[in-house]
């Protein structure tokens, strides 16, 4: 069977298994909607949460990024993964006993205050629609890639199958979809990166693999690939802190703003009201971060693993000798199958018909390189090959090929679903019962958000066709916005007692003004950057993918401040914080 | 900590505090502290084929971040039980 029909088959099969799951779990009441009826197993949570927090971002391109920025690339690492652990300890089992639908309205409740709720909706519909409008990018790129349609055909299949189990099934259809599309997408990362480190190193386990020697030497494949490409101009893989690479204070401030921003993303932080108890709540947060470690222990394997294969590949002999570089002809078939994508593209500048692959922007590894005859870098690669072709590097069947789009597609449509199902809510509960008419019915504010789902799936995919110019930037902004504006207020709101509706409004707002302030200046977000982009103009040398980390702290000084020199938060609210910390109250009998 | 039963709610949440202060001393110190401020020292040991620090910043970190939460999980459904307060 050929691949493409195979492909079809395989991707075709995982739909009818999320759509029977949508039928079968059908949400019949707002809490079913909303929140799952508060039923899920916590293991099923967790797995649920993986694919959630998982897009199509982590699946295909961060293995790529790290492979091209070594040490670097340990931001997203830790980053993505060490919010878990704020999650589990400062806010999901606090919000869990809580025990209502939705982010802004614990906002609303705790500092009560509707304008306080206010700011948190709109702090989460910016937040998660310019997260989406990326997803929905990343389903259409997944289908025009795979299945060969158009982009446009690819995102409109897409949104349909979101469509039919987030209408339909509320967060109950989504949660199980997501633990199925979890499956799905560990699977198909993992095989390929099993079967690389076998042929690599001998290891079966990636973890253990590229900590391992190179097949048949004594060389550990990290020490060699170090050597290798410091040979070919560019810096150690493993280097810490390189000329030109990502400094120390800004690698510590993006490492904070992206942990303290996972754990202030509302399609993050909801998934923990779905469970049925607070010790599930706390539970679930580790389930979760198992799952997602799976995949993300592997991808720093995987980038290693193929940042060695792509060079070694290129550079069959000696640096420099006239035939240590692969001819172009003799290009193996998977090189010749990308090419055709784009991914992938060649130019033989100094006409010897081979490839040469090397850092043309290191002067003085130029000036060497001119003297063999090198005319400049002759290879081009996009990052997001690492993965996408690594079963063909490893010589897997087709039906791992096919798994690997099964895979991507997942990815993209779960996290698609989970930030798409907080918009609605945040439109049908907090706008509309909240503040516009909070005497409508169970019935109307279910259909309110079935129809706020759909037209939120529109514009989604709108904005994935066509991307604003800020897409792009959407990761520094998404994380530096959730990490400057909710999560201080939501932290404190359990943890004080004396922070103040007039405290958390000032706070939340001065972190959001001061982090979007900065992004706007440096990357032009709507209009055109005001200073440039290099770290000589960073205030304190912090990048915009790190000043949320700095507004968090603006946010948490503004707003103890502010608390201070205003009335005390009222009885009932210093009662209900002492409640939402406990999660079963005693009574006065004991 | 005490067996304070009647006042159950303050000693319980001093015991979670003081639980989780410890548990983000330790997250601090493998990413931030080994992975990130000194990286550069622990890079200069080498275990198998990895550096100390490039190890704890791509796997070592994750793997820490993990036990935490489980250790938190465990000692609190304790905590929850002594004090109480745990559900049923």
């Amino acid at each position: 069977m050929d691949l493409q029909t195979l492909t079809y088959i395989v991707v075709g099969l995982s739909f009818v298994l999320y759509i029977g799951i949508a039928i079968w779990s059908k949400a019949s009441s707002t809490g079913e909607f909303y929140v799952a009826g508060k039923g899920v197993p916590p293991l099923a949570n967790g797995m649920a949460t993986a694919a959630d927090w998982m897009s199509a971002a982590s699946f295909i391109s961060m293995a790529g990024l790290i492979a091209f920025l070594g040490y670097g690339g340990s931001v997203y690492l830790m980053g993505w993964t060490g919010g878990y652990v704020l999650l589990a300890m400062l806010l999901a089992p606090y919000l869990r006993k809580y025990g209502k639908f939705t982010v802004p309205e614990f906002i609303g409740d705790r500092y009560y205050s509707r304008t306080a709720r206010l700011v948190a909706v709109v702090c989460l519909i910016f937040i998660s629609f310019t997260y989406v409008a990326g997803q929905m990018r990343g389903v259409g790129i997944v289908f025009s890639r795979f299945l060969e349609v158009e982009l446009l055909t690819g995102l409109i299949i897409g949104m349909g199958i979101v469509f039919i189990y987030a209408v339909l099934g509320g967060m109950k259809g989504i949660t199980y979809t997501q633990v199925a599309q979890y499956c799905v997408l560990i699977l198909a990362y993992t095989v390929p990166a099993v079967f690389i480190a076998m042929q690599l190193t001998g290891s079966p386990i990636p973890q253990v693999a590229f900590g391992s020697t190179v097949g048949g030497s004594d060389t550990f494949l990290l020490d060699k690939l170090d050597q290798i490409v410091q040979d070919l101009g560019f810096t150690q893989y493993t280097a810490a802190y390189p000329e030109g690479g990502k400094s120390m204070i800004d690698m510590f401030c993006i490492t904070l703003a992206l942990m303290v921003g996972t754990a202030g993303l509302p399609h993050v932080i909801v998934r923990f009201f779905t469970v049925p108890r607070v010790r599930d709540a706390r539970a679930s947060a580790g389930w979760a971060l198992l799952f997602i470690a799976l995949l993300y222990t592997v991808a720093p394997a995987v980038g290693s693993m193929a940042r060695y294969n792509l060079t070694t590949t290129v550079q069959t002999g000696e640096i420099g000798s006239p035939d240590g570089n692969l001819l172009y002809a003799e290009r193996p078939d998977w090189m010749e199958r990308w090419e055709a994508t784009g991914l992938l593209s060649f130019e033989d500048k100094n006409g010897d018909g081979r490839i040469q692959y090397y850092n043309d922007n290191n002067p003085a590894f130029q000036e060497q390189a001119s003297e063999w005859g090198w005319q400049g870098n002759e290879l081009s690669v996009d990052r997001d090959i690492m993965v996408l072709a690594n079963p063909e590097i490893a010589g897997l069947p087709n039906w791992v090929i096919a798994l690997v789009a099964a895979g991507g597609i997942a990815a993209a449509l779960s996290t698609a679903a989970g930030l798409l199902l907080v918009i609605s809510s945040g439109i049908s509960h907090d706008l509309l019962k909240g503040a516009v008419t909070p005497g409508i019915s169970e019935k109307s504010e279910l259909m309110a958000g079935r129809i706020a789902v759909a037209v939120a799936i529109l514009i989604a995919g709108y904005l994935g066709y066509n991307p604003p110019g800020f897409v792009a930037q959407v990761v520094a902004f998404a994380f530096g916005l959730a990490a400057s504006s909710l999560f201080p207020v939501i932290l404190m709101g359990i943890f004080s007692k004396k922070i103040n509706r007039e405290g958390a409004i000032a706070g939340m707002l001065t972190g959001l003004a001061f982090t979007m302030g900065y992004i706007i200046l440096y990357k032009g977000v709507f209009i055109e950057p005001v200073i440039d982009n290099v770290p000589e103009n960073w205030l304190f040398g912090i990048s915009p993918e790190g000043i949320g980390a700095v507004g968090m702290v603006l946010n948490f000084i503004v707003a103890t401040l502010i608390s201070k020199i205003t009335a005390a938060p009222p009885d009932h609210i210093q009662h209900m914080v002492e409640d939402i910390r406990t999660p079963r109250v005693t009574t006065a009998a004991e | 900590m005490s067996d304070n039963s009647e006042n159950g709610g303050a000693a319980y949440w001093k015991a979670n505090v003081t639980l989780i202060a410890v548990s983000l001393v330790i997250w601090f110190v493998v990413s931030y502290g080994f992975g990130i401020l000194l990286v550069e020292p622990l890079n200069a040991i080498e275990f198998g084929g990895f550096k100390l620090g490039f190890w704890f910043a791509q796997q070592g970190a994750i793997y820490v971040f993990l036990i935490l939460i489980a250790v938190y999980a465990i000692r609190m459904n304790a905590l929850d039980r002594k004090h109480g307060v745990d559900e049923q």
